[in-house]
């Protein structure tokens, strides 16, 4: 059984549905890419797992998520608060904003274990140091003083993978954690937190608009588009041979070794806003193999070879 | 927005409606009081002093036998012809100097700032009781004080305004298509900055009419027997068992006019939409 | 911290010069001899002159000033002209009465502030909030005075709860700070209640929700304490007030302080008194300002690293 199924989802915020049908699941240990351009509804599919949509005057209206056995669509709160932080833990994208400004870095992490796990202040202190030092934060027991401003955006971050870490969780959803750095800490980033997961055997579901990252950090990739999965397999089989053609665009635009200066390209058009989302298939004015039906018909989400996709197109889309 | 349908959307509004009625009934009141009071405001008959209210008398009389609900009526004049000049002329004072030191910078700048730092926090009614201690009391002493103590306020926030848009780019784009400096001021920074200051100093003739009254309850206001709401309150103190309505009625006048006033400014600042811009004061 | 508490004093020497001057010039821009304000009237001219030159009134302005200043240094602020005591004892027996109105009133307006800014931001958008907002508006536009009157007219005349004015008992300070106290907890709910639905919408909040972290803590552990920041600011800011409200309401329940005796001595034209009171007062604002500041940067990491 999957640790985290999410069928059918659903999600409104007032008249408006950002997020329409989606599915996917996360399997002990793996994992799993969600990818997509910004307002593809990445970040409120975090929100959805984490019960926290009402904080943005969201709610679910269709469809529902389990984790480990547990329906978390209709849980109550005090249950839920339970499992945040506890079996499901959230590493933002704002690193600079993440934390609290005038409470010291160490007493922030302590508060995750002292609540979650009931360790007494000493015994946090000594776990969070621990964690620190994992993460590879240089001179871990003086940083543990520090106020969030005295630190740089990446040593901020770990200390969020920290906070994430500390009381154990099963699954790990990291929205963007490297949107908000600099491109040269980016990578490091994304390796310690990828090693940390698969030392402890957790399940990550790594959010984030950069296909190069899901290359090297994922198992599997689920692919969005305007609220809707385009596609989902597994990392080898989405990279030989992508079925969607948005997949394809985005496959395309990975920066490569020996490319030409200034021939990075860009897929044309823009992400349509859920003001006005396209008929049929969202992604059809950009597609350059669009045909009738694209318009009219909203393609399913099926089986197309090893994995799923939503495409009116029955042959493979070759990159 | 237009300025008609401003003026309708604020008188359409609960708010602004109300408070404008209430405004209109107390400028009313100051304006022809002699023809609305029932009575003239010093008559005095000890016979009939400390009445209760009555239909004769619907607020009572004072401690002197003299009509309250007329006394009140001409106390309005007092009240807000003292705070409506104060603030004026400390509104116009505040601009000049902001503007000023807005535009041209360097050592002025830097002294009026310093200047309204310094007054920043002390309390109006220090300033106030300050400059009465050398004018002496009385109601041009008052309404100086009064001017002088919000002197400060509507200084800093033109100051700000005008900084704030001396440097958007659409004044840039004016004076490279040859503009003079003139027309700049008068055309594009005043007329922007202006409404943000005379909005607030609307919200001052409020906090100016009860430091007039607080000062003439002292017995530093407006001298008898020219009626003056604080002053009436201070002489009916000594009433206060056997005739409290001496006390209540000119505080009651008070408190609904600067509310009256306060419920007015909201809707103004709601319907113009400038709340951002005030929040420096 | 010790340097910023040094920094903020130096700033303050400047603005104590000049505060002091400008009281400092008041006998001499009241119409008339300076004398005629130091000493009582009805002096032949030769009595005065001997008098003025007693006094050092003939001697240059400046002189006169940075002898004025030493003196007031020491402690001696000269004679009250109608009570004929030196104005620093008249001031030494005033001064705790005002000190001790003015900081409970500090206090009350501060907890019951704090307390009812939040339980409206809690409660946001509910009734519990619109009517405590409302209630607080009404509180903040009536004038002090009034709603002094109006506490002994109801606790002390009607109930005889209290007592109508005076300070001989203990609970003669109930209705006093209550007084000034309603007027601050209007402006510091106010404060609280933007702070708080400001900070509950920033993203360290949201990720404290993600932490499993009760939303009570939240907002008392985190969102609190935040707001407690522009509290101590606006406090800071208007500290002044309250020593105004203090001022006023000591006049009303005819308390004994430095409030009513400055009123009093204007009233009297006894300026030597008056400028005794005035100077305290000045002092009192200038060393509130500073302890705001210094609160706000205890607080506040951030604060303490600004230079200005």
């Amino acid at each position: 059984m999957a640790l985290l199924t999410v069928s059918n989802l659903s999600v409104s915020i007032g008249r408006l549905k950002p997020l329409d049908g989606i599915s996917f699941e996360i399997g002990k240990g793996e994992i799993v890419g969600v990818v997509g351009e910004s307002g593809s509804g990445k970040s409120l599919t975090a929100m959805s797992v984490m019960g926290l949509l009402p904080l943005i005057g969201g709610k679910i209206s269709a469809g529902t998520i389990s984790f480990d056995g547990i329906a978390l669509t209709g849980l109550a709160e005090p249950a839920y608060r339970a499992l945040r932080g506890r079996r499901i833990a959230l590493i933002s994208q704002n690193p600079m904003t993440s934390l609290d400004p005038i409470i010291r870095i160490g007493a922030q992490i302590d508060q995750v274990s002292m609540l979650h796990l009931g360790l007494a202040e000493s015994a946090a202190k000594a776990r969070s140091i621990e964690l620190m030092q994992q993460l590879r934060i240089p001179d871990a027991a003086t940083i543990y003083d520090n106020y969030p401003h005295q630190l740089s955006g990446g040593m901020k971050q770990r200390i969020v993978i920290a906070m994430a870490l500390a009381a154990d969780p099963d699954l790990i959803i990291a929205d963007e954690p490297t949107t908000a750095l600099d491109v040269t800490i980016q990578a490091q980033i994304i390796q310690i937190m990828v090693e940390l997961v698969r030392d402890r055997c957790l399940s990550l579901m790594l959010i984030t608009h950069d296909m190069g990252v899901v290359a090297q950090a994922c198992d599997r990739v689920v692919v969005l588009y305007a609220g809707r999965v385009a596609e989902s397999n597994s990392i080898d089989a989405i990279f030989a041979e992508p079925r969607h053609p948005y997949t394809r665009e985005l496959i395309r635009c990975i920066p490569r070794h020996g490319q030409i200066p200034g021939s990075l390209t860009g897929i044309p058009g823009a992400v349509p806003s859920v003001l006005d989302y396209p008929s049929g298939c969202r992604f059809h004015p950009r597609c350059a193999q669009a045909f009738e039906l694209c318009s009219h018909n909203v393609p399913v989400l099926e089986q197309k070879g090893s994995g799923l996709a939503a495409c009116h197109l029955s042959e493979v889309v070759h990159a | 927005m237009a300025a008609s349908t401003t003026v309708r959307t604020i008188l359409l509004s609960p708010r602004g409606g109300l408070s404008a009625i209430v405004l209109a009934i107390v400028i009313i009141c100051a304006l022809f009081a002699p023809l609305i009071a029932p009575y003239a405001y010093d008559i005095q008959s000890l016979r009939n002093a400390n009445l209760d209210p009555s239909w004769k008398n619907w607020m009572g009389t004072d401690e002197f036998g003299r009509d309250l609900l007329s006394r009140i009526i001409y106390g309005a004049r007092t009240s807000l012809s003292v705070a409506i000049t104060a603030i004026s002329i400390s509104v116009a004072a505040g601009m000049t100097l902001g503007a000023m030191a807005a535009y041209f910078g360097g050592t002025f700048d830097r002294i009026v700032t310093a200047a309204v730092d310094l007054t920043w926090s002390f309390p109006e009614i220090l300033i106030a009781l300050i400059l009465i201690a050398i004018m002496g009391p009385g109601l041009n002493s008052t309404m100086i004080a009064i001017s002088i103590a919000y002197l400060a306020q509507f200084t800093r926030l033109t100051r700000a305004q005008i900084m704030a848009l001396k440097n958007e780019t659409y004044i840039e784009a004016t004076r490279n298509l040859g503009a003079g400096h003139t027309h700049i001021i008068f055309r594009h920074l005043l007329p922007n900055a202006l409404t943000p200051v005379i909005v607030a100093g609307m919200l001052a003739t409020g906090d100016a009419i009860i430091l007039e009254a607080t000062l003439g309850f002292f017995g530093l206001g407006a001298q008898p027997p020219t009626p003056s709401w604080g002053a009436m309150m201070s002489s009916g103190t000594a009433q206060i068992f056997i005739a409290p309505w001496i006390i209540i009625f000119p505080g009651l006048a008070i408190a609904i006019t600067v509310i009256a006033i306060n419920l007015f400014g909201d809707a103004v600042i709601e319907a113009l939409d400038i709340r951002n811009r005030l929040r420096d004061s | 911290m010790l340097n910023f508490l040094l920094k903020r004093l130096v700033l303050l020497i400047p603005v104590f010069l000049v505060v002091s001057i400008i009281i400092f010039m008041i006998i001499h821009l009241v119409p008339g001899d300076p004398i005629d304000s130091i000493v009582q009237i009805g002096s032949t001219p030769e009595q005065k002159a001997e008098l003025t030159a007693k006094y050092g009134l003939d001697k240059p302005l400046v002189i006169q000033y940075v002898i004025w200043f030493g003196k007031m240094m020491t402690g001696d602020l000269g004679e009250a002209i109608i009570l004929r005591q030196p104005v620093s004892s008249l001031i030494a027996q005033n001064l705790p009465h005002s000190l001790i109105l003015g900081t409970l009133a500090l206090v009350f307006s501060t907890i019951v502030g704090i307390a009812t800014g939040a339980i409206a931001a809690i409660c946001k958008d509910s009734w519990i909030d619109r009517t405590v907002m409302g209630l607080i508006l009404l509180g903040s536009t009536v004038p002090s005075f009034w709603l002094g009157l109006l506490m002994i007219l109801l606790f002390a005349v009607q109930l005889g709860w209290f007592p109508v004015s005076g300070a001989r008992s203990w609970s003669a300070l109930v209705l006093p700070v209550l007084t000034i106290g309603l007027g601050g907890v209007a402006l510091v709910a106010r404060v609280t209640r933007v702070a708080m639905m400001d900070i509950s919408r920033r993203d360290f909040v949201m990720m404290l929700h993600a932490k499993g972290v009760p939303a009570w803590r939240i907002n008392l552990q985190h969102i609190l304490r935040h707001a407690m920041l522009p509290v101590v600011t606006i406090l800071s800011l208007r500290i002044g007030w309250i020593l105004g409200g203090a001022v006023t309401i000591e006049y009303v329940f005819a308390r004994p302080g430095l409030g009513s005796l400055l009123i009093t001595s204007l009233n009297q034209r006894d300026y030597p008194v008056v400028q005794g009171c005035l100077l305290m007062l000045a002092i009192a604002v200038m060393l509130g300002t500073l302890l705001g500041d210094v609160v706000q940067a205890a607080m506040d990491p951030r604060v303490r690293e600004r230079t200005s």
